[in-house]
């Protein structure tokens, strides 16, 4: 049979499009179909225009700087909506860009709402019927909405609403402290806004090592945000502008306020209207199961990125969307992605970047396990820029040598990963990177001294 | 005019060596008397100096490979000269003389663990390397020529091949590619990568490969066992927590299995063993080193005496100190006494020259420096050459009595054992506890009859018992 297409790409996020071009350019004939807007959630509502806010939070944040060094600076006129309104051009521009990739590649870009109707077959806006020989689901998730916490858009808000904003409250109460729970904070409070900073685990990043969440709770008490870790909240009650929250830790009850609530507890697929049932796939918590070149139960039918369960990243999305497309273009040689050798980065100032196994996890899968850690202190270029806050943690086996993780708090921690997560990629050693020539001065250079600290023998401690 | 930079015997006793370094690089210019290269010998490293000179134009043997004395190793001249020629004429060579000492030939494999590939059926193998445009036949090795009447029931393991998943994990160069950790933990393990297939980028060896060769055994290229590849596995942990291994055998190791295998299987051994009272001789000892302790000097070694004395025996008994030449039995003028020095990696027996001319103190000294210089691996080849006695001394392991192999060209050796407490009856039928330790020569027969062995050793014995004896 003659198919339409060699493959309809569901969803035109950082899985989807990447998949449709790689697709592409191995020689298929692609179409991706978008509800919304081209890019996804990274571009339009996500990383990248938080990353414009975090960006614009630091320049502000430098005052404090300009002020040291004798400059009045009138803050009289500043403007938010200006800020909100750059955040949304760097969005608009990247999203023009994805569309001008998929024309490039000769992609069929086609608005409207997929669902699956047949192994192979797509209906977009319940009246069109597309075939196509292979399907790949990169539908995306959205907000997880916590019952009595109805997000409003206004007062009770989830991290959309939270980037559209465009006028500042006075205080907020942040309820989540994973990534996009402490980079709100981050940001809000560098312009000014009063943060309370809830979490249910132990500690703030809970997805982070305890050593490195501490260093960043540090940070974030010196800068007046407050967090209760350990804390459960009740619904939220309203009082005029005052929302209240009922919060319970291990001290007892309390009642914290603010005129804005932001709930940031978790991300939910979207795999409920995709049309699953017709093709007999079952969703697991919402997630769709996957098996090697993250294929479905239904031959033609891969998926990846957020509707499937592994880490909700954007280039954990690109990467499952590159390996599903080889397979399905005859050319599938990885069959998953090594869960530890995913980089995760969390763009609050310090910065926050890791992979692979934090000490505890190492130890519960059974390694052997040794940690060196480099503070920032000891390079001088922190010094020099006034930003010693921070340190290199590298967990290693103390047999093998084998580098099982690495944790990075401090500025441009985001950046530094790499060389640590190239080297356990290509399995180096502590002693490869001890004996590499850093430059001077640079931050790099902690994680060299880091990896000597691992072979005993670090220079500036 | 460019010419052949040969393979020097650097020590009296060397057949090969084997490149450690290469202190010049091809283009580099090199003046007569200048350190060239490194070179493994038999029994230390050597510094390889030249004695041409003119530019480097090309190495033929590179750093881990072996080569013959007499074999070219590199080619001198005039910069920029045309060498074709003379490649061809060194190929032709190799290649008329149907043999090749080189362990790896000129591809060069990185890990120097890697033993030879010993291909069956003693059929040679074209290994040519695209490297150096040498190409050059090897024949089997003396490993794989020693399996049982020639036979290898083994397969052999197969060339390493460029490509991406070629086993070995190797390059088109014959360079083994695997990662830091995968060599780390093969290495741990006593695996040999070469014969391991990468399945990391571009056929690199990795972890899991690594990993996957531990769990399932994998075949083992043969070693000096004769065993055949494919017969054992490395790697796999065995109930007794040891971990199974196939050690590739050092120059060092192999001369030393060849020397004494020589030894023993062509000069005809026997053994004399008698017992000594060593009551008197410790005794004298003690209260020497004590006054040596108490002057601020360092405790004279049992064997320093045992050295000297034995010196002294043999002044009476001349054939002891002499070497069977076939055409005539060569007795030596000096006594030169070598004492067997255990090394982490084999054994030496550093020589103490003219012990018949000297004292203990001169002796002792001399030993200590020579043993200091063995551990450390700097003893030069005139100090543990040409021994024309040994002593090999076990008794501080608590060895009751043993007997030693002759370590040529002497043609005999004293094991000595532990002092142990006996009860002695006396001849008036009253029972004493003498201090007695077993010494056992072994003689070349072919040098030293039967009576001449034991009359050495019953001088020796008295010596030793009364000490003034060696002032006689």
């Amino acid at each position: 049979m003659d198919f339409e297409y060699d493959l309809i790409v569901i969803g035109a996020g950082p899985g989807g499009y990447v998949g449709a071009i790689r697709a592409s350019q191995l020689g298929l004939k692609v179409a991706v179909i978008e509800k919304d807007k081209a890019g996804g959630v990274c571009l339009n509502i996500g990383c990248i225009p938080s990353k414009s806010l975090i960006h614009q939070a630091e320049v502000f944040r430098s005052v404090e700087d300009l002020e040291k060094m004798g400059a009045q600076v009138d803050l009289k006129n500043f403007d938010y909506s200006a800020v909100q309104g750059e955040s949304r051009k760097a969005a608009d521009a990247l999203s023009k860009g994805v569309k001008f990739l998929l024309k490039k590649n000769k992609i069929d870009y086609i608005e409207g709402t997929a669902k699956i109707t047949g192994p192979h077959q797509v209906t977009v806006n319940g009246d069109r019927n597309i075939n196509t020989a292979s399907i790949l689901i990169a539908a995306g998730s959205r907000p997880r909405e916590l019952p009595g916490f109805e997000f409003d858009g206004k007062t009770i808000m989830n991290s959309t609403d939270a980037l559209m904003m465009t006028d500042l409250p006075k205080s907020m109460i942040i309820l989540g402290a994973g990534a996009i729970g402490c980079e709100f904070a981050h940001i809000l409070s560098a312009f000014g806004v009063e943060i309370q900073l809830v979490e249910m685990l132990d500690h703030i990043l809970p997805a982070e090592d305890a050593d490195t969440a501490q260093i960043l709770a540090r940070s974030f008490k010196k800068r007046k945000i407050k967090m209760y870790p350990g804390a459960k909240a009740s619904a939220p009650t309203r009082k005029e502008k005052i929302i209240s929250l009922e919060i319970e830790d291990k001290k007892g009850k309390q009642n914290i306020e603010a005129e804005t609530l932001l709930v940031v507890v978790g991300r939910v697929p979207n795999t409920e209207e995709i049309g699953l049932e017709n093709v007999g796939i079952e969703t697991d918590r919402g997630f769709i199961p996957v098996g090697d070149y993250y294929r479905t139960v239904v031959e033609s039918i891969y998926a990846v990125g957020d509707v499937v369960d592994s880490p909700l990243l954007a280039h954990v999305a690109t990467k499952e969307a590159e390996i599903a497309v080889e397979a399905i273009a005859g050319r599938g040689h990885e069959k998953r992605i090594d869960p530890t050798l995913i980089p995760s980065a969390v763009y609050t100032e310090p910065e926050v970047a890791g992979f692979g196994f934090t000490e505890e996890e190492a130890v519960k899968a059974g390694h052997e396990v040794s940690s060196a850690i480099f503070p920032y202190r000891g390079a001088g270029k922190s010094v020099a820029i006034g930003k010693t806050e921070g340190q290199v943690k590298i967990t290693y086996n103390p047999k093998t040598r084998e580098i099982l993780g690495a944790r990075i708090i401090g500025t441009q921690a985001t950046d530094l990963v790499h060389e640590l997560l190239l080297a356990r990629s290509a399995e180096l050693l502590s002693e490869d990177i001890s004996k590499m020539i850093h430059a001077h001065p640079t931050l790099s250079e902690a994680i060299m001294e880091a990896a000597r600290a691992a072979e005993g023998w670090a220079i500036h401690v | 005019m460019a010419e052949k930079m040969l393979m020097l015997a650097l020590s009296p006793t060397m057949e090969e060596g084997t490149i450690v370094s290469w202190n010049k690089k091809e283009g580099e210019s090199i003046s007569s008397g200048e350190l060239v290269c490194e070179v493994e010998t038999d029994k230390a490293t050597m510094d390889y100096e030249s004695l041409q000179e003119g530019t480097l134009l090309k190495i033929l043997v590179s750093e881990g490979q072996t080569a013959g004395v007499e074999q070219a190793i590199a080619i001198i001249g005039e910069e920029g000269e045309d060498i074709a020629g003379l490649l061809k004429e060194i190929e032709s060579a190799a290649l008329s003389k149907g043999e090749s000492t080189a362990d790896q030939t000129a591809g060069n494999i990185e890990s120097p663990a890697a033993p030879a590939a010993a291909p069956a059926g003693g059929e040679a193998i074209d290994t040519s390397g695209k490297e150096t445009g040498v190409s050059v036949k090897q024949a089997p090795t003396s490993a794989a020529a020693s399996g049982p009447s020639g036979e290898n029931r083994g397969t052999p393991p197969p060339a390493a091949e460029g490509g991406s998943a070629g086993v070995g994990g190797s390059a088109g160069n014959g360079r083994i590619k695997a990662s830091p950790l995968a060599r780390n933990m093969a290495a741990e393990a006593g695996i040999d990568l070469s014969v391991l297939s990468g399945s990391g980028p571009e056929g690199r060896i990795v972890k899991r490969d690594v990993e996957e060769a531990m769990k399932t055994g994998l075949p083992v290229r043969s070693s000096a066992t004769g065993m055949g590849a494919g017969m054992g596995k490395a790697g796999a942990l065995s109930s007794t927590g040891i971990d199974e291994q196939h050690i590739p055998v050092s120059r060092k190791r192999s001369v030393i299995a060849r020397r004494l295998s020589e030894s023993k299987f062509t000069a005809p051994h026997y053994y004399l063993t008698l017992s000594v009272s060593m009551e008197s001789l410790t005794e004298s000892r003690r209260i020497l080193n004590q006054r040596r302790t108490a002057g601020g000097e360092s405790k004279l070694s049992l064997n320093a005496f045992l050295m000297k004395m034995t010196a002294e025996a043999i002044k009476h008994h001349p054939i002891i100190n002499a070497s069977w030449k076939e055409e005539e039995i060569h007795i030596f003028g000096s006594i030169d006494i070598g004492l067997a020095v255990a090394l982490d990696d084999g054994l030496i027996t550093p020589v103490v020259r003219n012990c018949g001319g000297k004292g203990i103190i001169q002796i002792d000294q001399e030993l200590q420096e020579l043993i200091r210089k063995a551990r450390s691996g700097k003893l030069q080849p005139e100090e543990y050459t040409g021994a024309t006695f040994s002593i090999s001394n076990l008794g501080s392991y608590g060895i009751e009595e043993f007997t030693a192999i002759i370590n040529p060209p002497a043609s005999a050796i004293l094991a000595v054992g532990a002092a142990v407490k006996q009860a002695v009856e006396l001849e008036d039928g009253s029972i004493i506890f003498d201090n007695k330790m077993k010494i056992t020569l072994s003689c070349d027969h072919r040098v030293i009859d039967g009576a001449a062995g034991a009359e050495f050793l019953r001088s020796l014995k008295d010596i030793i018992e009364d000490p003034l004896h060696a002032l006689i």
